[in-house]
C-alpha cells in the first residue's frame, strides 16, 4: 500500500489572484475547517509538498514561477487549480496580459471552480488529488516521470 | 569492556524503541496543539504516516554528502540515546550528542541554498545558546551525584531535583530551545507561518527529510530522558515519579509552542545565557562551598 493518499503536503501560490481564493485556501487549513484532519499540511516548501495549489490567471511575469516550483517539487505530485482564474482565466481571460488558466504553464490534475473557490470544493478537490497521486506513485514505481518543464517553454494548449 | 557492549545494545534498542515512542510523542503533540486551537486535529497516527509517504517519495538530492551528513547525525543521536538509557556516561551523551547536531548543520550547509544556509547559520545560535546549560547541567549531576553514570543515580537517596532544583529549572528553559517550540524555533519551524519558512531543512526532501523527522523524534525521547533523570533515586518507585514529571514537563512544552510567539536570536541568546548562568551559576556556587 501507499502512503501517499494518507498525508497530502500542500503549497500554496498566489499567481495573479485577487486574494478571495487564497483567503479561502488558508481559510480551508485554519481551524474552521481544519484540513489537517486529512493530514494536510501547509510546507512553504516545493521540496516537501505534494500538491501544488495554484490560485489566479498566469501571465507572462508569473509562468516562470509556476514552473519553477512544480519542477522542483519531487515525485508523485499532483496540481490542483484554485478558482475560476486558475481554471480557465475567469473574469480576467480576455485581458492583454492575460494568458490563461494554470493549465497553460503546467499540467493540472484537478480543477476546483468557483469565484471565489469555497473551502469544501478545496477539501473535496484535495482528496481528488489523492487518487490522482496514487497513480502516479504506481507509475513512477515502473520508471515513468513528469516532464521538467522549461521555463521558456512555449505555452501548453488549454486543458492540456 | 562492559560499558561498551551495555553501550552497543543500549544503542540497538534506542534505535529500535525510541522512533516509535517519539512518533507516538509527536502525534499526541498535534493532537494536544489542535485542541489547545480550537480543532480536531490530524490522527494520532498522522506522523507514521508522514515519514513513510517521504520514504516513498523521489529521491532528490542537490549534493550526494548532504544524506551522508544527516545518516551520521542519525547514527550519533542514536549513541547518545544508547549512552544515556543504557545508564552510560551523561556527559559523553551531551557531547555525542552536539556532534549530531554538528552534522544536521553541516548538511545544510553543504546545500549552498541561501535560505538552507540562514537556517544552518541560526542552528548554530541555537546550539550555542543551549550548550552552556547542558554543560552546567552535567557539572551539577556530578556534584550531587558524585558520577556521570546514569545508573548510578538509582544508589542515590535522594533525587537529583532535591539538590538541583535551579539546574533543572535551567534546563526546562534550554528544552524548549533542543525540543524546537516556540518561542525557539528559530532554525525551522514546524509551522510554515514564519519568514523562514523550513529554514535548515528547505533542501532536504523525500527519504532524507524523513530521517531528519526520525532523528527528532530520538532527539526529543533523549531529551524527556535527560528531565526524568532529575527524579531518579534508589527504588523502582523513582522511575514512576519520572515518568509522570517528563509527562508534565512535555505538555508544558507544547503549551509554551501554543501560546508565545517566536523570539528573535538576539532575545534567545541573551536569556539562555542569563538563565544558564544565574540557575547553573548559583546551583554550583552553592553545591562547591556549602
Amino acid at each position: 500500500m501507499s502512503f501517499m493518499s494518507k498525508s497530502p503536503w500542500v503549497i500554496h501560490y498566489d499567481a495573479s489572484s485577487c486574494n478571495g481564493c487564497d483567503i479561502e485556501v488558508l481559510a480551508t487549513l485554519c481551524p474552521g475547517f481544519d484540513a489537517e484532519r486529512f493530514g494536510v499540511i501547509n510546507t512553504g516548501n516545493p521540496k516537501h509538498a505534494d500538491i501544488f495549489l495554484v490560485t489566479g490567471s498566469v501571465n507572462s511575469r508569473n509562468i516562470h514561477v509556476i514552473r519553477e516550483i512544480y519542477n522542483q517539487m519531487p515525485e508523485p505530485k499532483a496540481v490542483i487549480a484554485c478558482g475560476c482564474c486558475a481554471c480557465e482565466g475567469g473574469v480576467f481571460h480576455d485581458c492583454y496580459n492575460v494568458i490563461g488558466g494554470v493549465d497553460r504553464a503546467i499540467p493540472v490534475d484537478v480543477y476546483a471552480p468557483g469565484c471565489a473557490v469555497r473551502p469544501e470544493a478545496l477539501i473535496d478537490a484535495i482528496v481528488e488529488a489523492e487518487k490522482v497521486l496514487e497513480e502516479k506513485y504506481e507509475a513512477m514505481k515502473k520508471g515513468e516521470h513528469a516532464p521538467v518543464i522549461p521555463l521558456d517553454a512555449p505555452v501548453l494548449k488549454k486543458g492540456a | 569492556m562492559t560499558t561498551f557492549v551495555a553501550t552497543v545494545v543500549g544503542s540497538i534498542c534506542f534505535a529500535v524503541l525510541a522512533p516509535i515512542v517519539g512518533c507516538f510523542l509527536d502525534g499526541l503533540d498535534r493532537k494536544i496543539s489542535a485542541g489547545m486551537q480550537g480543532r480536531v486535529g490530524p490522527k494520532l497516527m498522522q506522523p507514521y504516516w508522514d515519514v513513510r509517504k517521504l520514504l516513498q517519495k523521489e529521491k532528490m538530492s542537490v549534493n550526494t554528502v548532504e544524506g551522508t551528513y544527516i545518516a551520521c547525525a542519525l547514527f550519533f543521536a542514536i549513541v547518545a540515546g544508547g549512552l544515556f538509557y543504557s545508564g552510560g556516561n551523561f556527559l559523553l551523551c551531551t557531547l555525542v550528542i552536539t556532534l549530531s547536531s554538528l552534522f544536521f548543520i553541516m548538511a545544510a550547509y553543504s546545500t549552498r541554498s541561501p535560505f538552507a544556509e540562514v537556517g544552518a547559520a541560526r542552528e548554530t545560535l541555537q546550539v550555542m545558546s543551549y550548550e552552556p546549560m547542558v554543560i552546567f547541567t552535567a557539572v551539577g549531576m556530578y556534584m550531587i551525584a558524585g558520577t556521570f553514570d546514569v545508573a548510578g543515580l538509582f544508589d542515590m537517596r535522594h533525587p537529583l531535583i532535591c539538590y538541583g532544583w535551579p539546574i533543572f529549572l535551567g534546563l526546562l528553559f534550554i528544552l524548549t530551545i533542543k525540543l524546537r517550540k516556540s518561542p525557539f524555533d528559530i532554525s525551522s519551524s514546524h509551522h510554515a507561518h514564519q519568514e523562514l519558512v523550513k529554514g535548515i531543512t528547505t533542501e532536504m526532501s523525500g527519504p532524507t527529510l524523513a530521517r531528519v523527522q526520525i532523528l527528532h523524534w530520538c532527539e526529543n525521547v533523549l531529551f524527556l530522558g535527560w528531565t526524568g533523570m532529575f527524579f531518579l533515586s534508589a527504588g523502582p518507585a523513582s522511575l514512576i515519579v519520572a515518568l509522570v514529571f517528563v509527562a508534565l514537563v512535555y505538555f508544558l512544552e507544547i503549551w509554551i509552542d501554543n501560546n508565545f510567539a517566536r523570539v528573535k536570536w538576539q532575545v534567545m541568546l541573551k536569556w539562555a545565557w542569563i538563565v544558564a548562568l544565574v540557575a547553573g551559576g548559583i546551583n554550583i556556587a552553592v553545591l562547591a562551598f556549602a
